[in-house]
């Protein structure tokens, strides 16, 4: 054991707790946005590119 | 394909989503790999001792910091000059990840200074452009949060970015410049390392699996900020409807 082995290990506790938390605020928030784009189609919204106009309405 | 194509944020999911998982399992074997090294593959030093072991987290999260920076550069002249369609989202997606690096720099830096220096913390010019760097990274987020629409917010942001990236030669040359008390260059120097070879080899497994880490979390950011921009104008296209 060396004498400095508490800088050591919080050092690499640090480190690990702030990697943790960066994965989890991706993987997290991008939960969270698929969801809101699964309840807008749910709803029947679309997105601008995908909304076709109906044959004879687009004033051809 | 020309690499341009990717440009298109529909294709950038695709072809994200399945290049992530590839990814995420190089880094995986490639931090496991760097760990062991970093405690049992390499020597401790003859002056430091086993303090030295922070150097293989240490240095790649003050390289993170800087290249976190100039991804966000990059980006930022996307924005300005090409109108690139993904270079918001990336300088976006790339300010938090670049501020935690810059966090765990300072952090394991000082945990480093303390049992080496005898203190946490001093007001040389390393240390100090370094914390810059930090309230840099928080003052863009800030401003990205501060403005509702996107495209201003990202025309604002990369024009302070550009500015503000006369900070990254100042970090990386202040140990030449100024005398301080953070160590000179001792890897990417005149004349090779000065140090052990395997010291050299566990911190350059380290930066590379910790740079990995870095580009699946900013590609994984990415994806979000675009789902968060469809969802947001799929809410604004309802309400539009609605009323």
């Amino acid at each position: 054991m060396s004498a400095h082995t508490g800088f050591i290990v919080a050092a690499y506790a640090m480190t690990a707790v702030v990697l943790v938390a960066l994965v989890l605020w991706v993987v997290l928030d991008g939960r969270v946005q698929r969801r809101r784009l699964a309840d807008l189609e749910a709803r029947g919204v679309k997105r601008r590119s995908a909304q076709k106009v109906p044959a004879g309405d687009d004033g051809t | 394909m020309p690499l341009i194509d990717y440009a298109n944020p529909t294709r950038f999911l695709a072809f994200s989503a399945k290049a992530l998982p590839w990814l995420c399992a190089a880094t995986a074997v490639l931090l496991a790999a760097g760990l062991w090294l970093a405690f049992f593959g390499s020597p401790a030093d003859y002056q430091q001792g086993e303090t030295v072991r922070i150097m293989y987290i240490h240095v790649p999260a003050a390289w993170l910091s800087m290249f976190g920076y100039g991804v966000m550069a990059v980006a930022a002249l996307g924005t300005l000059v090409w109108r690139h369609p993904l270079a918001d989202v990336t300088a976006k997606a790339a300010a938090p990840l670049g501020a935690a690096f810059t966090f765990l720099a300072l952090v394991t830096g000082s945990l480093w200074g303390k049992p080496m220096w005898g203190t946490w913390w001093v007001w040389d010019a390393r240390l100090t452009s370094e914390l810059v760097l930090l309230i840099m990274y928080l003052g863009l987020i800030a401003l990205w949060q501060a403005v509702d629409d996107f495209g201003r917010a990202a025309r604002v942001v990369a024009i302070l970015t550009l500015v503000g990236s006369i900070n990254i030669p100042i970090i990386k040359f202040s140990v030449d410049w100024w005398n301080t008390l953070h160590q000179g260059e001792s890897i990417f120097r005149a004349g090779g390392p000065t140090i052990d070879s395997g010291m050299l080899i566990a911190l350059f497994t380290m930066m590379a699996a910790m740079t990995l880490l870095y580009v699946a979390l900013l590609i994984g950011a990415m994806r979000n900020e675009i789902l968060r921009r469809r969802a947001y104008q799929m809410e604004m296209l309802a309400a539009g409807e609605g009323g």
